[in-house]
């Protein structure tokens, strides 16, 4: 059974255009997806295809000028802005793009710390911490350090152990390999693909398709802020004969292992 | 089907300019007051009547009449006028040294730049009322000596922003690239700095005018300032403290009043242009 | 030695340069004045001394000898802690500045703390929602009172609290008539309280703005997102990231208002005929007091500038992005 389901989300901005006149943008438009336990999912379109949007409609997480509309489900039940203010954290977690995301006046360990607490799994024995981030590779000493010292790897493993400690049923990862070399990409997508063999839900939004296909179980393309495909992830093989959609080959036969053939862009 | 709706929280752009019109309307309305009253009551206004001491704000006298019989709004209205006077020529003077000490400090001298440097970290380390009251001391104080100690105590923020506005503009791609063509210096200081400079000129001198006119009132108020004779405000209030105690609250009240409405105008107005000259927004 | 060591070294070298210079431009200021200090040490006795005393007198102060002598035996011996004779108050300038300190800085340091914390706190809780009813009232206060005069909510307090309710005393520091030692606490915070109300509504305003800015620019950030999308309130988040983010820009605009703080007292001190440094100044000045004059340029200078120097330094060193690679102050953000 589906942990989420979106059914026609769309998502649009109002904008002043000179004083007096509001023009509203959709930058989402009627997605319809579902995402069950166990299972990962890959979101994939090129930057500015709404994918960090969806996200951030599903966490309840939009900047105030934005406008929501649809219906999402989360184990069955309305996923409104109450909802979404009990699970956030607690059922549902973000794993964000970036070392940004990370108070840089705090040490990892105290984030570590706030951020079990906030799911209501607070880390209180001691060595809690250095033991949550050594189930990452990441040596005890890096509790005490500040974010700005981190690698753009050690961040995101700093941000896979807060989402461990959360204990999420449904994780949504935003852009996971962003700035990570081959090496930290592939650590990042095994830690994610453990969490859906463990149970969990786990969303991939990114925009590098051959990463995320590696641990996908489908993939659901988008482009200018709509689904412009859904698909099976075993089916991008070969030739991309086994794909349903003509979109959907065009984007795999356009990647740079499938021999650059020609792709004419229509987002 | 269910549709969650959030309703958009926006913040409109009138937010941002009703303040600044209603400053100006009011600057507006006290600039015409000032003009109306030099040229309606001219003396008659000022004029002491020693029937009427001390009497308490009516329709006759609104803002009540002081120990000479003097209409308090009267000379409340002088006193502004002269601020006004005192707080534009100060302004005007601390913009132009601003402008200089900027173009000295982004000149490319090293030693040019750390001397503007120091002089901006002594100005600044030194409390302006200390300095201003040192000033005034050395020009035995009057008008002239309060202009230039207001005017000499408000150049230093004013001087950080023009120098980093030079060195950005003059590091661009597109003055590098008229310097290639062979232009001169003259030139690019003429058609290139100049045109970034004047904006933040202007904002920097309506910015200023309302600080210039608070200091020289807290001047003319600690004895520092003009002459005790003229109708500054400053002296206003400090001759209402001899009457405080009697309970003649008006002659402390409307003049400080009247100065922090014309004081608050002109801040906004001079926040208005900042955010209007500042593409970025927002005030640092 | 870190880079930061050698930071605070130039600044502190920069320090000396500012106070050798606000000397020197001092010294000469009370040169170029035209008020004689020889008339202003006679007073009304003026009339009665002839030119030949006069000689007397300006030979043992040394003012027939030319300016550059003069500042520099002045200098000398104000750094080896000589700070002269104060005619105004008939006593060494430094005993005259270190007793009226005494009852300023009761003031101005209560005044300092009270506008940091509340200014704070009005700032963290205006900045935390932008554009709500609290936010507009916090916002107009603090505008308006920034384009207030000091001496006039001074005379406002006055008429209200001290001649209309009577509440509070009309002057000074303690009730006319009594010995200082025979002074209750009691009665000197009654003196104390509205010359500190009028001093810190002012201090409040700054800090309130400051923060309010910084606190709105932390809300917005990616961190505070994530902190929310953790599921943490509102309240976990102003306390965790809000209060963190903001305390050392809020610390920082504390040191380098010392000035302005000390430009109010002189105002406030003047209003209230509080008998502290700022009114001292005041009299200096009216009466030609040179020496005096002098000596609390320099040390208000001092206090101003190491103030300063306070914040430039805590603002490049105290946060662990500038100050990347020493270990020592890793524990300042806990």
């Amino acid at each position: 059974m589906s942990v989420l389901e979106i059914e026609r989300l769309t998502v649009s901005f109002h904008r002043r255009d000179g004083l007096m006149r509001r023009i509203a943008i959709d930058c989402v438009r009627d997605i319809s997806l579902a995402v069950a336990r166990g299972e990962v999912l890959a979101l994939f379109g090129a930057s500015g295809a709404g994918k960090s949007l969806l996200a951030h409609a599903v966490m309840g997480l939009l900047p105030a000028n934005a406008l929501a509309g649809g219906t999402m489900r989360f184990d069955g039940r309305v996923l409104d802005a109450r909802a979404q203010a009990a699970l956030r954290g607690n059922r549902i977690a973000l794993i964000p793009q970036s070392v940004a995301h990370l108070d840089p006046l705090a040490t990892v360990g105290q984030q570590l710390r706030w951020a079990a607490r906030r799911a209501r799994h607070p880390m209180t024995t001691p060595g809690a911490v250095e033991g949550a981030l050594s189930r990452f590779d990441l040596a005890p000493a890096v509790a005490g350090t500040f974010p700005h010292t981190l690698s753009g790897g050690m961040a995101r493993r700093v941000m896979l152990a807060m989402t461990t400690a959360s204990g999420a049923d449904l994780v949504l990862a935003d852009e996971p390999s962003n700035g990570l070399d081959a090496e930290n990409t592939a650590r990042v997508f095994r830690c994610l693909k453990s969490f859906a063999e463990a149970g969990k839900a786990v969303i991939v939004i990114s925009h590098d398709l051959s990463a995320a296909l590696k641990i996908a179980d489908r993939v659901v393309l988008l482009s200018g802020g709509q689904v412009a495909a859904e698909e099976r992830a075993g089916a991008f093989a070969g030739d991309g004969g086994a794909l349903s959609t003509a979109y959907a080959r065009l984007i795999w036969n356009a990647l740079p292992q499938n021999g650059f053939s020609r792709v004419r862009h229509e987002a | 089907m269910t549709v969650a709706f959030e309703r958009p929280s926006e913040t409109p752009s009138l937010d941002k300019v009703g303040p600044v019109l209603v400053a100006t309307g009011i600057a507006v309305l006290l600039l015409a007051a000032i003009l109306l009253a030099a040229w309606l009551t001219g003396a008659s206004g000022l004029a002491s009547d020693l029937q009427a001491r001390l009497q308490p704000p009516s329709f006759q006298h609104l803002f009540g009449t002081d120990m000479f019989g003097r209409d308090v709004l009267a000379r409340t209205i002088k006193g502004l006028a002269l601020s006004f006077r005192i707080g534009f020529l100060a302004a005007g003077i601390s913009v132009i040294i601003a402008t200089c000490l900027a173009i000295v400090a982004a000149s490319g001298s090293r030693l040019a730049d750390s001397i503007v440097s120091l002089l901006t970290d002594m100005t600044m380390g030194l409390p302006h009322l200390v300095l201003l009251i040192l000033i005034s001391f050395a020009l035995g104080g009057g008008t002239t000596a309060v202009v230039i100690a207001v005017a000499v105590t408000h150049w230093p923020r004013l001087t950080r922003i023009l120098r980093a506005e030079i060195l950005q503009v003059r590091n661009a791609d597109y003055v590098a690239v008229s310097r290639n063509f062979g232009k001169s210096r003259w030139f690019i200081a003429r058609h290139h700095i100049l045109p970034h400079l004047i904006p933040q000129m202007i904002v920097g001198f309506v910015l200023l005018f309302p600080h210039a006119i608070l200091h020289e009132a807290g001047l003319t108020f600690l004895g520092f300032g003009l002459e005790p004779g003229k109708p500054a405000i400053g002296i206003l209030l400090s001759e209402s403290m001899r009457y405080l105690m009697a309970g003649k609250w008006w002659l402390g009240l409307f003049p400080g009043f009247l100065l922090l409405v014309a004081v608050l105008c002109f801040d906004v107005i001079g926040n208005g242009l900042r955010a209007l000259t500042d593409p970025r927004g927002g005030r640092s | 030695m870190g880079s930061w060591t050698a930071f605070v070294l130039v600044r502190l070298v920069r320090l000396a340069l500012v106070l050798a210079g606000v000397a020197a431009v001092a010294f000469l200021l009370a040169k170029f004045s035209p008020v004689d200090p020889i008339d202003a040490y006679l007073g009304p006795d003026i009339a009665r001394v002839g030119p030949e005393q006069r000689a007397l007198i300006a030979e043992k102060w040394g003012l027939d000898q030319p300016a550059g002598v003069q500042f520099v035996k002045w200098f000398s011996r104000i750094l080896t802690g000589d700070l002269g004779w104060s005619v105004t108050y008939n006593a060494p300038v430094a005993d005259v500045i270190s007793e009226r300190f005494r009852s300023s800085v009761v003031l101005m340091g209560l005044a300092w703390v009270f506008s940091g914390v509340i200014g704070f706190s009005l700032g963290i809780w205006a900045g935390a929602r932008p554009g709500s009813w609290s936010d507009r009232v916090i916002r107009l206060y603090a505008y308006i009172l920034a384009a207030t005069p000091t001496f006039w909510i001074a005379i406002l307090l006055l008429i209200v609290f001290s001649v209309g309710l009577r509440w509070t005393p009309v002057c000074c520091a303690a009730p006319i008539g009594l010995l200082p030692e025979d002074v209750t606490l009691l009665q000197r915070l009654h003196h104390l309280l509205l010359p500190l109300v009028g001093l810190s509504i002012l201090g409040i305003a700054q800090i309130a703005l400051h923060t309010r800015v910084k606190m709105i620019e932390i809300m917005q950030s990616d961190f505070v997102l994530y902190a929310r999308a953790q599921g943490g309130t509102t309240l976990d988040i102003i306390l965790h990231h809000g209060v963190r983010n903001t305390a050392l820009p809020a610390i920082t605009v504390l040191f380098a208002s010392l000035g302005e703080l000390f430009g109010g007292s002189i105002l406030a001190e003047t209003v209230f005929s509080y008998p502290g440094l700022g009114s001292a100044t005041i009299e200096a000045g009216i009466r030609g007091d040179v020496p005096l004059l002098l000596a609390i340029t320099l040390m208000t200078t001092l206090f101003v500038s190491v103030g300063n120097t306070i914040a430039d330094v805590l603002y490049h060193v105290a946060d662990p992005r500038i100050s990347s690679a020493s270990e020592t102050w890793r524990g300042v953000a806990e």
